[in-house]
């Protein structure tokens, strides 16, 4: 038994990526329950309008932390900023207060309901969106990013460590096939076969779980178009830097598990420790999850959503590109680029 | 046209694996490479296919596609069926009216009755058999194969070896590293590899003639450190004796060794 244990502890070590699994797993995991996976919320971005707004700001719980303030707003500009993301809660101020809430945003929704409370009894609350608070509604249009991202990145990824892993890819590197051809061909199918799972889940979560589209196709078009670049790049940048499949996998959990955790998908960004919030919008989740409820549920103006778009689109450049890099590196033939009659005379 | 290189040298790191090496690759005519585990086998093949890799010193190879290249391990597509890794090729290289040629290949190769079988589940030798039909299907002008014939049955060794004669009757360069010393007998051409360098380089008997001393037969070593066994007997190379006999290219591997510095065997 003791040669096994040796055995086993000597090839745990010498697998660098497992042990990196083993000890940053458990760190990731830790920070992202300790300071980031927060259901309650402590921060509720607010707009206080109407007349009397900044008697209002002052009778508010500390957790609302207002960040618009204006005398002469009514109720279509409260809407207007909570479709925009601008802010989750809007107090429309007046006789008949109104306390606007946006019902994507769950967790915030129902902490700022609960505090709502020390407004006035006559305050009436309104749930925008997503009246009755429900989850698939919610869940559905980041869904479709998550299952992107995990098809995106770990079947592609796979589909190009097996080339490495049977030895053809040095093959295809001989035949006269450009490299432009090699990646194209092998990245063309895993893109249609995501845009396929795209329509799918969009058309499951819309008849299956009644989830509203209200936005413009175009934009969600465009996102999904961008989005699409950036996970297949993913994949790619991924299987460049395996050498089997395992080891992609391995490699696919690590970029998986923070963006299913940081992105805002589950837990609210709002209630994440700023330590840690800042890691969620480096990821392209993120950005998506904010395109897909906007899209869906918001009917979000498009000058709203053009921020998250073009952080997007700046991502899936680069992670574009830095695969086609290193992919091309891998299997670009050097002679090729030059004419059939090579350099220098025949040897002796 | 002859193809070939001239003092390539490849580095890895600080690692020579090629040490100015020359060798010339004629239409018509197979070349072998021979040399232990390292020696730069599989690195020259690699440079000489095209495949990408950083080089010092002068190739003259033929143009795109023009090469047919197996690489050391696998070079099939284990989720393709037989028939489907042949149509890959074809397509791959334009190739029109291929399908008379490629049920010849694989007839050749023992393998046509499988076409409709997943290559990752042909046997170790008919995968590589297939590789080697793969390689040839397009008609390259030159042949390269990495240890095409290791670890496969005298079989399917045997008919390995009549697709690549037939490949070079038909006019190609035909370049091959083995590990066996009697395929490389059978060569137009011998590279003996070491530790990235030339050792020796011609015809079989060019190859012998170069070698320093004579190896002689015995029943019983006299010095241990200069003889090996084969079968029941002992070879036993005297550096300092005339040429005599008829060493063979394995003898000559292993004198081409203990001149290096490595052990007796």
């Amino acid at each position: 038994m003791k040669a096994m244990i040796l055995k086993e502890f000597r090839q745990m070590r010498r697998d660098r990526r497992t042990v990196a699994l083993m000890v940053g797993m458990p760190v990731l995991l830790l920070t992202i329950f300790g300071y980031a996976a927060r259901f309650d919320v402590t921060e509720i971005r607010t707009a206080a309008l109407g007349p009397g707004a900044e008697l209002v700001e002052g009778m508010l719980d500390d957790a609302f932390e207002v960040v618009v303030t204006d005398s002469s707003g009514d109720s279509d500009m409260a809407r207007e900023l909570l479709a925009d993301s601008e802010a989750a809660v809007a107090i429309v101020a007046g006789p008949e207060p109104v306390v606007y809430v946006d019902g994507t945003e769950l967790f915030i929704a129902q902490s700022a309901m609960r505090r709502a409370t020390s407004l006035p009894d006559n305050t009436q609350v309104e749930v925008l969106f997503n009246p009755e608070l429900s989850t698939s509604a919610v869940m559905v249009p980041s869904l479709i990013g998550l299952i992107l991202l995990f098809i995106g990145t770990v079947i592609t990824s796979l589909g190009v460590v097996r080339e490495r892993e049977q030895g053809t890819l040095e093959q295809l590197a001989v035949t006269p096939l450009r490299p432009v051809d090699v990646i194209v061909g092998k990245i063309a199918p895993y893109f249609l076969v995501a845009v396929f799972d795209m329509v799918m889940i969009t058309i499951v979560g819309i008849y299956l779980f009644d989830v509203p589209f209200r936005g413009s196709f175009l934009m969600f078009a465009a996102f999904a178009f961008v989005y699409l670049f950036v996970v297949l790049g993913l994949g790619v940048l991924i299987s460049t830097v395996s050498k089997s499949q395992g080891e992609a996998i391995q490699l696919a959990i690590m970029v998986l598990l923070p963006q299913v955790m940081l992105s805002g998908m589950i837990f609210p960004l709002a209630s994440m420790a700023a330590g840690v919030r800042w890691i969620g919008y480096l990821l392209p989740l993120t950005y998506f999850v904010i395109g897909m409820r906007g899209v869906f549920l918001k009917a979000s103006s498009a000058s709203a959503l053009a921020v998250p778009l073009l952080l997007l689109t700046l991502m899936a450049v680069v992670i574009f590109a830095l695969a086609i890099l290193r992919f091309r590196r891998d299997l670009a033939p050097k002679h090729v680029s030059k004419a059939p009659a090579l350099v220098g005379e025949a040897a002796a | 046209m002859s193809w070939g290189a001239r003092d390539l040298t490849v580095r890895f790191g600080k690692t020579i694996a090629l040490d100015r090496v020359s060798l010339a690759l004629d239409p018509g005519v197979v070349h072998t490479v021979v040399g232990g585990d390292g020696s730069g086998k599989t690195t020259l093949l690699k440079v000489i296919a095209g495949v990408g890799l950083d080089h010092d010193g002068e190739l003259r190879l033929p143009g795109p596609g023009r090469t047919g290249y197996v690489p050391p391990a696998g070079g099939v597509f284990g989720d393709l069926s037989v028939d489907e890794n042949m149509e890959f090729v074809a397509n791959a290289y334009r190739l029109r009216g291929w399908q008379t040629r490629a049920a010849e290949l694989l007839d050749h190769s023992s393998i046509a009755r499988f076409g409709d079988r997943l290559a990752g589940r042909l046997s170790g030798g008919q995968r590589r058999k297939l590789a080697g039909s793969m390689a040839l299907l397009p008609a390259p002008d030159l042949l390269v194969l990495d240890e095409v014939t290791t670890g496969v049955d005298p079989v399917s060794r045997l008919d390995l070896w009549r697709l690549i004669a037939g490949a070079a009757a038909a006019g190609a360069a035909v370049l091959v590293a083995t590990s066996y010393l009697d395929e490389a007998e059978r060569a137009g051409k011998v590279l003996l590899l070491h530790d990235g360098a030339t050792l020796a380089a011609g015809t079989p008997e060019e190859v012998r003639a170069a070698m320093k001393g004579s190896v002689s037969d015995r029943a019983e070593p006299e010095e241990p450190e200069l003889a090996w066994r084969r079968g029941r007997r002992w070879r036993q190379w005297d550096p300092g004796g005339a040429p005599s006999g008829r060493p063979t290219l394995e003898d000559i591997a292993i004198v081409a060794e203990l001149q290096t510095g490595g052990g007796g065997r």
